[in-house]
């Protein structure tokens, strides 16, 4: 079973995406995806200030099965990245909704994330 | 000359002299260090086919209904995720976290793992093993009893897979293996190996060795030294144990977390080394293996320079280092401070009185090329 916690929103890549309080939007990837990929060795991310299109490849994951793009969920722009994931890439495997975190965005338009997938349409879309 | 005459041969020593291969003593074996030369070789691999002759390296059988139990105690990656038919990376910790052995586990039958060991570590590997998991299942060293040879390069799974008239060879996943004949023996082809490219390691009876060996080459395949071996993994970013990684440097800061599995922990399968590595996890490291890029042109770091700060004091080493000939200039592996280790940080490396600049790179130097599809 995949852990979809109801609080963020998804994509059909499975990438999540989490409002906080201040308007940014912190990006990962899903419970779903990590299983899928197994066990992660390399995460590749832009830099700070890159700016993300919704749909886009915005970094690269390196597992021990493939590598896979990542894709950003919304427009906006890099304001964060997890750089401890440069020496931690298996924080991806072990904490995906936490320690696993990626990029932290500005969104261009703050209703973007309403357009994503609710975690009942994603798990819906991951048991087809 | 150099009295070689207290070392140990692998059944395919004699071929390799009578090839013409330039020998050398490595950790006690006499093995091939070039053939055609370290470049030409290099180029063979990451564009058509090369074969290594590694049966130097060990491998050490866990059989019983303890077996899977006697694993889980030795290896840091978690054993309980392997199927028959299926291998993982793994790191062999102390009780301190620090590395005995970098290995691959094999899973051949629930009751039945190998572990392939590097070949300067076979009998203190196996001392670890019977020390802390010997009381748990029967385990036997059978290094001397198998001979390897890899099989490397984007021709690499299609020359095996013909001669061994095999289409079932093709379909075996990354880090699976599977039983052939090639060349009239039994063998083993796993689809693993230390080069940055596709291919098998082929695991053969001794006796068969040559004829394996002659059938590769007769098919196109070119012999690989050790030379070659070396600038093939240094450019993926491959860890050598005794260079990258030894008894004090621990997985985590040696960028190998991915194969450190503290979860199982919690499920009763505790490991040596794994109270030392969750409290390493818990505090972090303080420094960090890193890949470089030399940006002072006709420079080469080796291992043992130093990467030294403004002022001249010694802050890290260099623990490989050599020319990539794939992708061009000089390439390294090194021990910096936490602080020093984001990709695009100036270095600097002080090596015989003289020091260069050099900068931290992401990522293997080089990944192959995605197959046509």
């Amino acid at each position: 079973m995949s852990n979809i916690p109801s609080n963020l929103r998804y994509t059909k890549e499975h990438e999540w995406a989490r409002l906080e309080a201040d308007g940014t939007v912190v990006v990962g990837i899903t419970d779903h995806a990590v299983n899928t990929l197994g066990d992660i060795t390399l995460v590749t991310l832009p830099t700070v200030g890159t700016r993300l299109t919704a749909d886009q490849e915005f970094g690269t994951i390196d597992s021990v099965k493939a590598v896979s793009e990542l894709f950003a969920p919304i427009d906006g722009e890099v304001i964060e990245v997890n750089t401890e994931l440069d020496a931690s890439p298996e924080d991806v495997n072990t904490d995906c909704y936490g320690d696993g975190w990626m990029v932290r965005i500005r969104p261009t338009d703050a209703g973007a994330l309403d357009r994503l997938l609710t975690a009942e349409q994603y798990e819906a879309l991951i048991k087809e | 000359m150099a009295d070689t005459s207290s070392l140990q041969h692998t059944p395919l020593h004699d071929a390799h002299v009578a090839r013409g291969a330039k020998m050398v003593d490595f950790g006690g074996w006499h093995m091939p260090l070039q053939y055609e030369g370290i470049l030409a070789e290099h180029r063979a691999v990451r564009t058509a086919v090369g074969i290594f002759d590694v049966s130097h390296m060990g491998e050490v059988d866990f059989t019983g209904p303890g077996a899977l139990a006697a694993v889980q105690r030795l290896i840091t990656n978690d054993a309980a995720k392997l199927t028959d038919g299926k291998a993982m990376y793994t790191a062999v910790c102390y009780p301190d976290g620090g590395i005995v052995d970098d290995c691959i586990v094999y899973r051949h039958a629930p009751e039945w793992y190998r572990i392939v060991v590097n070949a300067a570590n076979i009998a203190k590997d196996f001392a670890h093993f019977q020390e802390h998991a010997g009381d748990l299942c029967a385990i036997a060293n059978h290094s001397d009893d198998v001979a390897l040879i890899a099989v490397q390069g984007p021709q690499a799974r299609g020359l095996v897979a013909r001669l061994a008239g095999s289409d079932a060879l093709l379909q075996v996943p990354s880090f699976g293996f599977a039983p052939a004949t090639l060349a009239g023996a039994s063998i083993v082809a796993a689809r693993t190996g230390y080069t940055g490219e596709d291919g098998f390691e082929l695991f053969v009876e001794p006796a068969h060795a040559v004829a394996v060996w002659d059938a590769l080459l007769a098919g196109g395949a070119a012999p690989i030294g050790l030379g070659a071996r070396d600038t093939l993994r240094l450019e993926a970013k491959l860890c050598l144990y005794g260079n990258d990684i030894d008894a004090t440097t621990n997985p985590l800061e040696a960028g190998l977390g991915w194969v450190v599995k503290l979860d199982k922990r919690a499920r009763g399968d505790d490991f040596v080394g794994g109270e030392a590595l969750a409290q390493i996890k818990a505090r972090g490291n303080t420094r960090s293996l890193v890949g470089f890029r030399v940006t002072e042109a006709k420079n080469i770091a080796r291992p043992g320079a130093d990467i030294v700060d403004a002022g001249g004091a010694v802050i890290g080493k260099v623990t490989s280092g050599g020319p990539a000939p794939t992708v061009g200039g000089a390439v390294g592996i090194a021990y910096v401070p936490v602080g020093l280790s984001a990709p695009g940080t100036a270095l600097t490396i002080s090596q015989r009185g003289r020091s260069f600049a050099a900068e931290v790179v992401k990522g293997p130097f080089y990944r192959r090329p995605e197959p046509a599809a």
